[in-house]
C-alpha cells in the first residue's frame, strides 16, 4: 500500500517534468515577452539587456534547466507581468479556484446523482424526459455562452447577482475565503452553476445508465425475490453498486474542473488561477505559465491517486482480493 | 431640562457638522490590470495613466494634453542646454516626507537604471543639479525643444521612502522584485490604499495635495475585467461607473440604453502600412533580384488601391478617422493641409503598376497583428481583396502581437516586405514619429521601428535639425517640410486614427476624455 503510494508520487514527478519540458518547448510559439514588457520607445540595446537579464537569449532547453534548478530550491521565478514571485501569485489565486471548483463539484453531485437515480428508476415519466432533454443543453452549449447568458439574465435583467468578481473575501492569513460574506456567497452562484452544468449532466447520465444496468442484474432480482421493499432495493443495493464509476469519473473530472475553470474564470473575472494563466498566455509570462501547467499536472496525478485509494474503500472486493493474495 | 435640550441641540449640531461629505465612489474598469506601480519600470499607456494619479513630475498634463506646472512652479532657460526649475514649496509625499530637490536628483538617477523602461523620457538629459532645496537645473546634451513635454512622465519618488524600503533601483526579471512595484508613495492627488493584482486597486484623495481638487471623489476603485462582454454587463448593472474600451459592436446598443452613454473621440495613435524599400530582392520574390517597392510608383499604386472610407464604414463601424499624415491632430507638428489623403483610385493604381513594369502584379505577404489594435486583422483582411483587384498576388500573415513585432522588428532583422504598425508619439511631438518610423540615421537609435527602411537624406537632415531647433515657428516649418517629403515619397501608407470609446453611466457628472486614453481621476466628478 505505502509502496504503491510512493510509486505513484514518483511517477507524478516524471509527469511534471515532461509537462514542464513540453511547455517550455511551446513557449517559443507565443512570441517574445520583451515586446510586452517594454514600451515602443525602448532601444534595441535595452531590449537585449532585459532579454539577457531574463535569460531569454538562451535556447529553450537551457531555460528549462535553469527553471528546474531554481524550482528544486523552491524558487519558481518572478512573474513578468505582475512583478511578484510566482509562488505568491499562485498562492493568492489558489483559494478562489478551489472554492469555485468545490462548489461546482458539490453542485454537480448533489443535483446530478438524484436526477440520475430518478431518471433511471422512472424511465418513462415525462419529467425524466424533460431532465434528459435539458441535460443535452448542458452538454452541448459552450461554457462561455452559458456564463454570458446567466450574466445577462440574473445580473443585467433581474439585477439579483453580481456580474463579475468574487465579492468581499475574508482573509484567514493562508486562505482568502468568499464563504463568510453575503456578497462572497452571492458572487459564487453564477460561476459555480456555469462550471457545474457540464459535470452535472455528465454525472446524471452516468448514474442513470449505471442504474439501468444494475437493475437488470441477478442480485437485484434476488433481492426482489427476497421481498425487500423498493426503497431498500433501489438505495441499499442498486445505488451503492453504481457508485464506483461515479467516483472515478467525478474524481477525474475535478481535474478538468480546475482546468476548465479557465473559461469560467475569464467570463466572470474570477480572480483564480485560470484567469491568471490566460492573462499569462496573452502576456507571454513564462514563469507563471510553466508553474501553472506543472501544478495542474500535479493535481491530475494526485487526484488520480486519491481516486485509486477511494476504490479500495468503496469496493470491498479489492480489499478481499488483497487479503487472499497476502495469504498465499 | 434646559441644559439637556441645549445639550441635545449641541449634539445634533455637532453631528450635522461631522457628517462627512456624501461618499462619492468612482468605479472603473478596463481590459487588464496596470503592470506594476513602480514609476520607473514599465512604460505602458494604461499603467502610466494610473501612475499619473499617484505620482507627479515637475510638470503634468492637463486633460487637453497641454503641459502645466506641477512640482515645478516655473522654469527658465539659463543657457541653450540648461533649464532651471523652481520647485513648489510645502509639498509632501503621501507618507508625509517633504518634497525637495534631493528627491528630483534621486529620481533622475533611479529612472536611468538598467531595468528602467521610463528612461526614454529623460534621454538627452545629462545631469540634474541641485542648486538649493527648492531649485534644480537640468542640463541636456544639446538644445532640447521637447524637454518640457517629456518631463510629465518623469515621476518623482521620495528618496527617504526608497531608502527605507530598499527600492533604490527599478528591478524586474528573474529574481528581482521591486517594493515600489507593489506600493506607491508619490505627491499626486490620489494615494493608494489597497492593491490586489488583477482584482482591484483602491485609491483615496490625498487631502494634503498642493492643488485645488477639481474632482469631488472620496474613493476610487479600479477593477479590471478581461472579458469585453462581462465588462459591458458590469456597466449595464451599475457595478462600475465607467469602462473602456467599448467593443465597437456594442456602441449602438449602449447608446440606446438609458443611463449609459458612450464617449467617442480620436486617439493619438496612427495606424499605417509600411513597405520594404531596402532589400534588393523582395522576400516574397526569391530569385528574381527585384524589389518593386523601391519604385515610388508601386508604393503609390498600393496607397491608391486602398479604399480607406470602406474600411472606416465597414470594418471600423465609423469609429476611425482616415488620415493622410503619420501623426494625429493633437500631436505637435500636425498640419491640416498635409492631412489630405491621395484619392482612392484603383484604375490609377493599375496604370502605375503597369508603368513600373508590373502589369501582372507581384507576390507579397502582408504581416499583421491580430490582438494589438482595434480590428487589426479585419483591416488587413479588407485590404487583401482591394490589392488583389489591382493585380497584386497578396497573402495575409496575421499573428499575435508578440510574434508580429519580433518578425517586423530588429530582433528578426525586419523580416517583412509589407506590414501593419501603429504608433503614438510618446512625447506628443512629431519628432518622435520622424525619429522612430521615418528616418534611419537621424540620431543614435533612430529608425528602430522603420521596418521598411524608408529613407530620404533630406528628411534625415531635417529630423536632426528638428531635434535641436528651439524656435517653435522654424521648428514647425521644418516638421511640415519633412512630413511633406515623406508623403510625396509614399514612404508609408497612413490609414487612420482609431476612435476611443468610453462607456459612462449617468452617475458620473463629468469625465473629460483625454486623447491619450488616460482616465485622469483629478478631473472626474460624480453626481
Amino acid at each position: 500500500m505505502i509502496a504503491f503510494v510512493i510509486r505513484r508520487l514518483l511517477q507524478s514527478l516524471i509527469v511534471m517534468l515532461v509537462v514542464g519540458f513540453v511547455a517550455f518547448s511551446m513557449f517559443n510559439f507565443l512570441g517574445d515577452p520583451i515586446n510586452n514588457m517594454v514600451g515602443q520607445d525602448a532601444t534595441e540595446e535595452d531590449r537585449e539587456n532585459l532579454r539577457v537579464a531574463l535569460g531569454l537569449d538562451k535556447p529553450f532547453y537551457v531555460q528549462f534547466l535553469v527553471y528546474l534548478s531554481n524550482a528544486v530550491q523552491g524558487n519558481f521565478g518572478t512573474s513578468y507581468r505582475l512583478g511578484m514571485p510566482v509562488v505568491d501569485a499562485l498562492a493568492d489565486r489558489l483559494p478562489a479556484t478551489l472554492e469555485l471548483v468545490f462548489c461546482a463539484a458539490g453542485l454537480a453531485l448533489l443535483v446530478g446523482v438524484p436526477l440520475g437515480v430518478y431518471t433511471g428508476l422512472h424511465r418513462d415519466r415525462w419529467l425524466s424526459k424533460v431532465f434528459l432533454t435539458l441535460s443535452l443543453v448542458g452538454i452541448s452549449l459552450p461554457t462561455f455562452l452559458i456564463g454570458i447568458l446567466l450574466i445577462l439574465f440574473f445580473a443585467v435583467q433581474l439585477g439579483w447577482l453580481p456580474s463579475f468578481g468574487r465579492g468581499d473575501v475574508v482573509d484567514l492569513g493562508f486562505w482568502s475565503t468568499g464563504f463568510l460574506t453575503a456578497s462572497g456567497l452571492k458572487a459564487l452562484i453564477l460561476p459555480s452553476v456555469t462550471l457545474a452544468l457540464f459535470q452535472l449532466t455528465l454525472v446524471m447520465r452516468l448514474v442513470r445508465a449505471e442504474m439501468l444496468e444494475v437493475l437488470r442484474t441477478d442480485y437485484i432480482k434476488f433481492a426482489r425475490a427476497r421481498g425487500l421493499s423498493n426503497r431498500a432495493v433501489h438505495f441499499g443495493h442498486a445505488l451503492g453498486n453504481t457508485l464506483v464509476p461515479v467516483i472515478t469519473i467525478t474524481g477525474l473530472q475535478i481535474g478538468s474542473l480546475i482546468a476548465f475553470a479557465i473559461v469560467t474564470e475569464t467570463v466572470f473575472q474570477w480572480p483564480g488561477m485560470g484567469l491568471l494563466f490566460l492573462q499569462a498566455v496573452q502576456f507571454v509570462d513564462i514563469p507563471i505559465m510553466s508553474s501553472y501547467l506543472i501544478l495542474i499536472a500535479f493535481f491530475f496525478v494526485a487526484i488520480n491517486l486519491v481516486v485509486d485509494l477511494l476504490y479500495y474503500f468503496v469496493d470491498p472486493r479489492l480489499r478481499a482480493d488483497r487479503a487472499v493474495a497476502g495469504g498465499h | 431640562m434646559k441644559t439637556r435640550i441645549a445639550f441635545v441641540a449641541a449634539t445634533a449640531l455637532a453631528m450635522a457638522l461631522a457628517v462627512p461629505v456624501a461618499a462619492k465612489t468612482f468605479k472603473y474598469s478596463t481590459t487588464g490590470d496596470v503592470i506594476g506601480m513602480d514609476p520607473h519600470i514599465n512604460n505602458e499607456g494604461p499603467t502610466n495613466a494610473m501612475k499619473d494619479n499617484l505620482y507627479e513630475g515637475l510638470v503634468s498634463r492637463h486633460w487637453d494634453l497641454t503641459v502645466r506646472p506641477a512640482l515645478a512652479t516655473e522654469w527658465t532657460q539659463v543657457n541653450p542646454t540648461t533649464t532651471r526649475f523652481k520647485l513648489r514649496a510645502g509639498v509632501t509625499f503621501h507618507d508625509g516626507t517633504p518634497f525637495t530637490a534631493d528627491d528630483v536628483v534621486f529620481s533622475f538617477d533611479r529612472i536611468r537604471g538598467d531595468q528602467s523602461d521610463m528612461k526614454t523620457y529623460v534621454t538627452g538629459v545629462r545631469e540634474v543639479r541641485k542648486i538649493d532645496d527648492l531649485t534644480v537645473e537640468l542640463v541636456t546634451e544639446a538644445p532640447d525643444p521637447v524637454l518640457i513635454q517629456n518631463l510629465s512622465l518623469f515621476h518623482i519618488m521620495s528618496k527617504a521612502w526608497a531608502q527605507k524600503h530598499n527600492t533604490l533601483l527599478p528591478l524586474r526579471g528573474a529574481n528581482a522584485e521591486s517594493f515600489a512595484n507593489r506600493n506607491a508613495n508619490g505627491t499626486g492627488p490620489f494615494k493608494m490604499v489597497e492593491r490586489v493584482p488583477d482584482t482591484r486597486t483602491v485609491l483615496v484623495p490625498n487631502e494634503k495635495w498642493w492643488g485645488k481638487p477639481e474632482h469631488n471623489l472620496t474613493r476610487v476603485e479600479f477593477k479590471p475585467i478581461a472579458n469585453a462582454a462581462t465588462r459591458v454587463a458590469a456597466l449595464l448593472t451599475g457595478e462600475i461607473d465607467m469602462m473602456f474600451p467599448v467593443p465597437l459592436q456594442d456602441v449602438p446598443r449602449l447608446e440606446r440604453t438609458a443611463g449609459v452613454k458612450v464617449l467617442q473621440g480620436p486617439e493619438l495613435r496612427t495606424i499605417f502600412l509600411g513597405m520594404d524599400q531596402f532589400r534588393d530582392e523582395l522576400l516574397d520574390m526569391p530569385g528574381t533580384g527585384k524589389n518593386p517597392f523601391k519604385d515610388v510608383r508601386v508604393r503609390r499604386a498600393f496607397y491608391q488601391a486602398i479604399d480607406i472610407n470602406a474600411i472606416q464604414r465597414v470594418v471600423m463601424r465609423g469609429a476611425s478617422t482616415p488620415t493622410g499624415l503619420m501623426i494625429a491632430p493633437g500631436i505637435n507638428g500636425f498640419s491640416k493641409e498635409l492631412n489630405q489623403r491621395y484619392p482612392f483610385d484603383p484604375e490609377a493604381s493599375k496604370k502605375l503598376l503597369a508603368e513600373a513594369g508590373y502589369p501582372q502584379g507581384f507576390p507579397v505577404t502582408l504581416d499583421c497583428p491580430n490582438d494589438r489594435y482595434v480590428n487589426d486583422e479585419a483591416i488587413c483582411q479588407a485590404i487583401v481583396p482591394m490589392l488583389t483587384r489591382v493585380g497584386i498576388n497578396i497573402k495575409l500573415n496575421a499573428q499575435t502581437k508578440g510574434l508580429h513585432f519580433d518578425k517586423i522588428g530588429l530582433k528578426d532583422g525586419r523580416r517583412t516586405s509589407f506590414y501593419m504598425l501603429g504608433w503614438t508619439p510618446g512625447t506628443y511631438d512629431a519628432h518622435n514619429m520622424l525619429f522612430n518610423i521615418i528616418t534611419l540615421s537621424s540620431g543614435p537609435g533612430s529608425g528602430a521601428w522603420n521596418s521598411g527602411r524608408y529613407t530620404n537624406p533630406k528628411v534625415e537632415e531635417l529630423t536632426r535639425s528638428i531635434a535641436r531647433e528651439i524656435d517653435p515657428e522654424k521648428r514647425t516649418a521644418m516638421i511640415h517640410e519633412a512630413m511633406k517629403l515623406h508623403k510625396e515619397d509614399f514612404g508609408h501608407i497612413p490609414l487612420h486614427q482609431q476612435a476611443l470609446a468610453w462607456g459612462v453611466r449617468d452617475s458620473v457628472a463629468g469625465i473629460p476624455q483625454a486623447a491619450n486614453d488616460a482616465v485622469m481621476l483629478k478631473y472626474v466628478r460624480m453626481k
